[in-house]
């Protein structure tokens, strides 16, 4: 976008090290990055690179809430990022600890690092993780850093609560690694990656890396009763960590504690890479001292053996209350100061990296004259993530659900490129082989749209031996898509088109075929949302103005800010009558300004 | 919201007395401006009201009620005037010349009740309901919804499938745990109960019935004793005033309450079917149309001749050549009124029947329509094999819910609403 960036990190070798999982994507998560790979962003390419294991979640419901997911090598998965990143233009790293924000006029005017160098900039942006006060917890112990063996920035965390932000922690935690060679995997029922052909990015052409397999395991009675035993040492329950954590991706000593009644929770072991003999067992998240891990590990089939090689942690963060954001993730009392990822109480990977961009963009787009790209509810999950963040607040690590997207039907993981690519075009931020491959794309569109009017006899699809009726009519194909059991594939002999260039197209638009009158039911309340995002309430609204609303009403909506009448409508506890008071009064506000 | 409003809130003058309502931030410098003194909140004083030149208008009972705890939510004041025409006309003026004040549009009190979060949007179509009811059963149906209890009824709604929304939501974003696998047993049959209820609310008479009445169509061929009967209905009763807009007026229609009950009684043009005439073929055409809106027709030519399920009536007991029906449902005299009232009697136990109960919520045409959508929705997922299908028709359901108290309001909506109102109210 023409804008010069500086990335400043405590060990420049660390970029793109992951801290958790070594896996992307999921529910909800992979639809966040195939958004971001849909705009360029690096995360979906960088996990197609580490690619070791591909697995389609919720591969039995519809297409709209299948969740790609991959597992990663971290080795490759680093590698491809720092390639990427020490690749790009206008990008200086720089290595260091990040210590203080210099504002002047309230603005942000720079960066000052640790060492006392400075640097002047008009956007920063802060992309802390759980490095911003970060603390570990294991049982009785305690460390400062916000990953195993790294720092943490304690001087930033001091200057930004002193500068009266709304501060708060939160805490997450990740599973002891165990040594895959101690494993007994015979034992155990394996998961293998699929055999599809599909990748994270829509730019990746084929698959690289050799898949290997998981396996699934469970924790047994014997491994709850040394947790039962011990939940006095765990941090979470010893009153040592008061934040909350995430209540989609519990600790294992929380699972046991509110689900007494199981006898037993799946685990996933998942190698880590493929010149490691690391294995994460997914699903045992635990900051409960070392010697009862060893215990809850040895527990579990397969793992009578098992070594750990670095136990499981607890961490606890500074989070900033998103609420005091703009929807570009901008500080409101702090111009020019953005923040992104676990800083804005999120969980990790994907979430943050659909924010990073968000930031990144607005940021650009703003110093450069150009205008992001329109993002809202109706065309990704990333806005639907903002505007959940910056209206709702977090009480826990928000992770992205495909029940938080109301018009998931038109959002699926699969047609983020058409979404949201061109719109990328427009504001700049494509590279030019993703601009090239769309536009053929798009090319390829019109040439398939006249393959979706064809018109086809019932009788033949008949004798053909597919399930219609016989006296059907003839329907062009987009409405045969419509029938229970109708694929484009089973349509294939009557359309005699080559479609293997575009398959992927192809299926995206037989699935808009598929959907298409439960799209177009949604049009009138789509036509209702866009007038009332038409409404503004800038920032300078004064909700405490408005005759009628409770004190309740304006504490909510002066905390949340919401930017138009359609997103107060979706601050939580907001009634109608109060809506109905906004939309008269912001309407005279307007008239009168 | 800066004008200060007022309007007559009574009826239309001559009457005993006149309340002037006058709301806004200028309400109390109004009403010291008028009597030259100061009101205590929330109590009735006697004052005199004077004009600009001091000049006294009228002896008035003043009520003084500060915002935001009033019927418009802003600062409100009543005058109840003497109910003359002259005398409010004055006080009109009075309240007109000064700075900041102007009469109040059409349904603009209620607004402003809305817009200030005192009522919500059902609730806002229930007053508009209940300021014009004529009748005991139009109040009490209104009252209903302007007391809130549909409002409820929707929000409890609201939360059912909420309820089942989530259900279908675990299973599809949760899958992959081993805890949560499909859907409960219980859920369509939930679903299904579900959509039977709100099928029931959708069979029940609806609000407008009581507006327009009860129709009764008097039918048969000319000289049959339609216009004695139909002068006979309706002569003794009380006239409702409230006319429809658009009827053609070949036929002659009557707004009454009998027994508190509202009927609309027709008399048609004579039926006779095997007319040549252009002209009065289309009399009978527009005839024809009457009885198919009917809801009860009284048949007073050959038996066998009418619309099925009409009475078959025989109405000219009193003539000397009087042959009644084989199976008359009612013998009476129109001329003489014997039978008449008996006539009177059946036909309000059949109105009842077909209108809302007194203390029944009724749906009018938009409440009907919304609801049914949501019914509709809910049927669908009811039948809809494919979890991600379910869950947006219960989301769509859900929106219809929000449509209906207004939590998904839109300005056209709002605008259609308020036109609604009368002035003053």
């Amino acid at each position: 976008m023409g804008a010069r960036a500086g990335l400043v990190s405590f060990d420049l070798n660390a970029i793109g090290a992951m801290s958790c999982n070594p896996a992307i994507g999921g529910l909800g998560k992979g639809h966040l990055v195939r958004e971001v790979d849909a705009l360029d962003g690096v995360i979906g390419r960088a996990a197609d690179a580490g690619a070791i294991h591909y697995r389609m979640l919720n591969r039995s419901k519809g297409s709209a809430v299948w969740g790609p997911r991959v597992q990663a090598d971290r080795v490759l998965f680093k590698a491809e990022v720092q390639r990427i990143v020490r690749g790009q233009a206008n990008l200086s790293l720089i290595q260091g600890e990040a210590a203080a924000l210099t504002l002047s006029g309230g603005r942000v005017s720079g960066l000052e690092l640790a060492d006392g160098t400075t640097f002047e900039a008009p956007r920063v942006i802060l992309c802390t993780g759980t490095f911003l006060g970060g603390t570990l917890f294991r049982g009785e112990e305690r460390f400062e850093g916000g990953r195993i063996g790294e720092n943490s920035a304690q001087r930033l965390a001091q200057q930004l609560r002193s500068a009266d932000l709304p501060m708060a922690r939160l805490k997450t935690g990740t599973p002891p690694r165990i040594d895959g060679r101690t494993i007994d995997w015979t034992a155990l029922p394996e998961q293998a990656s699929d055999d599809e052909s599909w990748t994270m990015s829509a730019m990746t052409k084929a698959r690289v890396n050799p898949q290997v397999f998981c396996a699934i395991t469970r924790t047994t009675e014997v491994s709850h009763e040394a947790i039962r035993a011990n939940l006095h040492r765990s941090p979470l329950f010893s009153g040592a960590i008061d934040a909350a954590g995430p209540r989609y991706c519990p600790s294992i000593e929380d699972k046991i504690h509110r689900f007494g009644d199981r006898d037993g929770h799946q685990v996933f072991l998942e190698p880590e890479g493929l010149t490691t003999h690391l294995v994460y067992p997914n699903g045992i998240s635990t900051s409960l001292p070392v010697d009862v891990q060893h215990d809850m590990v040895r527990a579990m089939p397969g793992l009578a053996k098992a070594e750990i090689v670095e136990p499981g942690y607890a961490v606890e963060y500074d989070h900033i209350d998103p609420r005091a954001l703009t929807p570009d993730l901008q500080v409101r009392a702090i111009p020019g100061l953005h923040c992104a990822g676990q800083i804005n109480g999120t969980t990790g990977y994907e979430e943050a990296a659909a924010q990073g961009l968000i930031a990144g963009l607005h940021a650009a787009a703003d110093e450069t004259g150009k205008s992001a790209p329109a993002l809202d509810r109706a065309n990704s999950y990333i806005a639907v993530m903002i505007d959940d963040l910056t209206l709702q607040g977090v009480s826990e690590p928000y992770r992205m659900l495909t029940s938080r997207a109301e018009y998931r039907l038109r959002l699926r993981a699969n047609n983020a490129s058409t979404r949201l690519t061109g719109l990328g075009i427009e504001a700049g931020c494509i590279g030019d082989d993703r601009k090239t491959w769309f536009e053929s794309r798009e090319e390829a569109r019109e040439d398939l749209q006249a393959m979706f009017e064809i018109k086809l006899h019932a009788k033949a699809l008949a004798d053909a031996g597919l399930n219609v009726r016989r006296d059907g009519g003839e329907k062009p194909v987009a409405e045969w898509l419509r029938h229970d059991g109708i694929e484009l594939d089973d349509l294939a002999p009557w359309l005699d088109r080559d479609m293997s260039e575009h398959a992927e197209l192809a299926e995206e638009m037989a699935e808009d075929a598929a959907y298409a009158p439960y799209l177009a039911r949604q049009e009138a309340e789509l036509r209702d949302l866009r007038a009332s995002e038409g409404l503004r309430l800038p920032a300078d609204f004064p909700f405490n103005e408005v005759p009628g609303l409770s004190s309740e009403m304006i504490e909510r909506l002066s905390s949340a800010r919401p930017p138009t009448l359609a997103a107060a409508g979706r601050v939580p506890g907001v009634t109608p009558a109060a809506l109905s008071a906004l939309l008269v009064y912001a309407r005279r506000w307007q008239t009168a300004a | 919201m800066s004008d200060t409003i007022f309007a007559i809130s009574s009826g239309a003058p001559p009457a005993a007395i006149g309340v002037i309502r006058v709301s806004g931030v200028e309400a109390y410098s109004a009403l010291r401006s008028l009597t030259g003194r100061e009101f205590k909140p929330r109590r009735a004083s006697l004052a005199t009201l004077c004009d600009a030149k001091g000049l006294p208008l009228d002896e008035a009972l003043i009520l003084w009620f500060p915002g935001p705890k009033t019927a418009t939510g802003e600062d409100l004041a009543e005058l109840h005037c003497h109910g003359g025409r002259a005398v409010l006309q004055a006080v009109f003026q009075a309240l007109a010349a000064m700075p900041g004040l102007r009469p109040a549009e059409a349904g603009e009190f209620t607004r402003r009740a809305f817009a200030n979060g005192r009522i919500d949007l059902a609730e806002a179509e229930g007053l508009s309901d209940l300021l014009s009811a004529e009748t005991e059963l139009q109040r009490a149906a209104a009252m209903q919804m302007a007391g809130g209890s549909f409002s409820r009824q929707v929000e409890t709604w609201r939360s059912t499938v909420l309820r089942l929304s989530a259900q279908v939501e675990a299973a599809l974003d949760f899958s992959d745990e081993d805890d949560v696998s499909d859907l409960p047993e219980q859920f369509k049959q939930d679903l299904a109960d579900f959509t039977r209820e709100l099928e029931g609310w959708l069979l029940r008479p609806r609000a407008e019935k009581l507006g327009e009445g009860f129709r009764v169509v008097l039918a048969g061929p000319p000289n049959s004793g339609k216009s004695t009967l139909f002068n006979a209905l309706v002569e003794s009763e009380a006239a409702i005033t409230s006319e429809i807009a658009g009827t053609t007026r070949d036929v002659i229609e009557r707004n009454v309450a009998i027994s508190n009950v509202p009927f609309s009684f027709v008399d048609t043009a004579g039926l006779r079917l095997d007319s040549e005439d252009t002209i009065e073929r289309m009399g009978i055409d527009r005839a024809q149309g009457e009885l198919a809106k009917a809801d009860l027709v009284l048949w007073l030519g050959q038996e066998g001749g009418g619309p099925a399920n009409a009475w078959e009536i025989s109405a000219r007991m009193d003539a000397s050549d009087y042959m009644p029906k084989g199976e008359a449902r009612f013998e009476l005299s129109a001329r003489t009124g014997e039978g008449v009232s008996a006539l009177k009697h059946a036909l309000v136990e059949l109105a009842r029947q077909a209108l809302p109960k007194p203390g029944e919520a009724a749906l009018n045409a938009r409440q009907h329509a919304v609801l049914s959508e949501a019914k509709q929705a809910l049927g669908r997922a009811t039948k809809e094999a494919d979890f991600l299908l379910c869950a947006e028709e219960l989301r769509q359901a859900r929106a219809a819910f929000d449509r209906l108290i207004g939590r998904a309001t839109t300005e056209d909506m709002l605008d259609a609403l308020f036109g609604r109102f009368c002035i003053g109210k």
